[in-house]
C-alpha cells in the first residue's frame, strides 16, 4: 500500500519530530508572508480602503491552492481528510469573534499572523501589536467565567459545508474556486476605481 | 544602500502560502495557525509565575493540561517561531528590514503604537471567542470548508469594512 498522509497519524514521525516539521513550516509561513508585502500594516489595511486589494488575493489564492491539493490527495487516496483537525464550529461565538477580529485588524494593522512578519523587518507598530495580542488574550482568560457561556453556545461540532448542507464535496470546491475567480477579476476592477486616492496617503 | 525591493506578485505569494498549509495538512494532518502561540505562550509564564492561578483558570487549564509537558512544547508555539525566522529571510533578502513605526505623516508614533495596541487587544479577544484568527481559521478552515471558519471569514471582512473609515487618520 501507498505510504498515506497526514504522515503523523500513520505513524511515519513521531511528535518531537512534528515539532521540528512545525518550525519549518513557520519559516515558509513567514516567508510567503513577508514576500507578499504582509509584514506591512499599510499594505494590510489598504484592503479595506479598496486601493490594493492582495490580502483578499493571498488569501484566496492560498485558500483555493491548498483546497484543490486536498481535494485532490483525498480523491487519489493518499490523505485520509477524516484525520484531519477541524476547528469545531460555534458558529454565534465565531460570528461575533470574526466581528471583533476584523475591527481589530483595521485598527491596529495587523492579525497575529502578519504581527510576526512585522516584529521580524522591524516594524515597533508590530511589537506594540504582539503587546495588544498578549494583553487581550489575558483580559479574555480572566473574563473566562463571564463570557464561557456564550463561548460555548450552539455546538456543531468539527462540521464542513458540504456535511452541513449536503452539497456534493466537488460541488463546493468548484463553486469556491469560481467565487475566488470572481472576486480577482471583481478586485482588479475595485483597484483601477480606487487607485487614485491610494497617492493622497503615501 | 540599494532600495527595498517591491512586493512579490500576489497571486504567485498565495501559491506559496496555499503549498505551505498543503504541506502541513499532509504531513501532520493540521494547518496553519498562529493566536493560539500567545495564548499558550501566556499559560506557561503563568504557569511559572503563578502556578495556581493558572491551574484554577479554565482557558489557561486546557493549555496547561495535566502538568507533564510545558505549553510551550506544541505545534503552534514552534510555529510561530519559525514565522519570525521566515519572515526575516525574506525581509532581508528584499532589503526590507528596518526598524520603523508604520503611519502616516500627520500622526504622532506614539499615537500610532496606541492604535496597534488596542487592535491587537481586539483582535486577542475575537480570536480567543471565535478559536481562532486569521491563519488558523480563516486560511486553514476555509481550504478546509469548515462551517465555521467561513463564517468567521465573511465577519472579519464585515466588521474591519464597517469601522475602516473611522481609522483611516492613522494613515494620511
Amino acid at each position: 500500500m501507498a505510504m498515506m498522509a497526514p504522515f503523523l497519524k500513520f505513524g511515519a514521525f513521531g511528535e518531537p519530530a512534528s515539532l521540528v516539521v512545525a518550525f519549518i513550516i513557520g519559516i515558509s509561513f513567514g516567508f510567503w508572508l513577508e514576500r507578499a508585502g504582509f509584514g506591512s500594516a499599510r499594505k494590510l489595511v489598504s484592503q479595506f480602503y479598496l486601493n490594493d486589494l492582495a490580502v483578499f488575493k493571498v488569501m484566496f489564492t492560498a485558500i483555493v491552492t491548498a483546497m484543490l491539493g486536498v481535494t485532490y490527495l483525498s480523491w487519489a487516496g493518499w490523505l485520509d481528510l477524516s484525520l484531519v483537525y477541524l476547528v469545531p464550529t460555534y458558529l454565534a461565538p465565531q460570528v461575533v469573534g470574526g466581528l471583533v477580529l476584523g475591527v481589530g485588524f483595521v485598527v491596529g494593522g495587523y492579525c497575529p499572523g502578519t504581527s510576526m512578519a512585522a516584529v521580524a523587518t522591524g516594524r515597533l507598530d508590530g511589537l506594540a501589536y504582539v503587546a495588544g495580542i498578549l494583553a487581550g488574550t489575558l483580559a479574555f482568560a480572566e473574563a473566562f467565567p463571564w463570557v464561557k457561556g456564550f463561548y460555548n453556545v450552539g455546538p456543531l461540532g468539527a462540521v464542513t459545508i458540504p456535511g452541513s448542507t449536503g452539497l456534493p464535496y466537488g460541488v463546493v470546491v468548484f463553486a469556491v474556486v469560481l467565487m475566488a475567480l470572481g472576486g480577482f477579476y471583481g478586485a482588479s476592477l475595485l483597484e483601477r476605481r480606487f487607485a487614485a486616492s491610494a497617492g493622497e496617503s503615501r | 544602500m540599494k532600495d527595498r525591493q517591491p512586493y512579490m506578485n500576489p497571486y504567485l505569494a498565495g501559491i506559496g502560502l496555499g503549498l505551505t498549509m498543503l504541506a502541513a495538512f499532509v504531513l501532520v494532518g493540521r494547518g496553519l495557525g498562529a493566536s493560539g502561540a500567545f495564548s499558550a505562550a501566556l499559560a506557561w509564564v503563568l504557569g511559572g509565575v503563578a502556578p495556581e492561578h493558572a491551574r484554577s483558570n479554565e482557558f489557561f487549564a486546557g493549555y496547561i493540561g495535566d502538568g507533564t509537558h510545558s505549553p510551550l512544547m506544541s505545534w503552534l508555539p514552534f510555529e510561530v517561531l519559525g514565522m519570525l525566522v521566515g519572515a526575516f529571510i525574506s525581509g532581508l533578502l528584499a532589503r526590507r528590514v528596518e526598524v520603523t513605526t508604520e503611519k502616516g505623516p500627520h500622526v504622532s508614533v506614539g499615537t500610532r503604537l496606541g492604535m496597534a495596541f488596542a487592535g491587537g487587544g481586539l483582535m486577542a479577544f475575537g480570536a480567543a471567542l471565535a478559536r481562532g484568527c486569521t491563519s488558523g481559521q480563516a486560511l486553514t478552515g476555509g481550504a478546509l470548508l469548515n462551517l465555521g471558519s467561513w463564517a468567521f471569514m465573511l465577519m472579519v471582512f464585515a466588521g474591519a469594512y464597517a469601522v475602516a473609515y473611522f481609522v483611516r487618520w492613522q494613515w494620511r
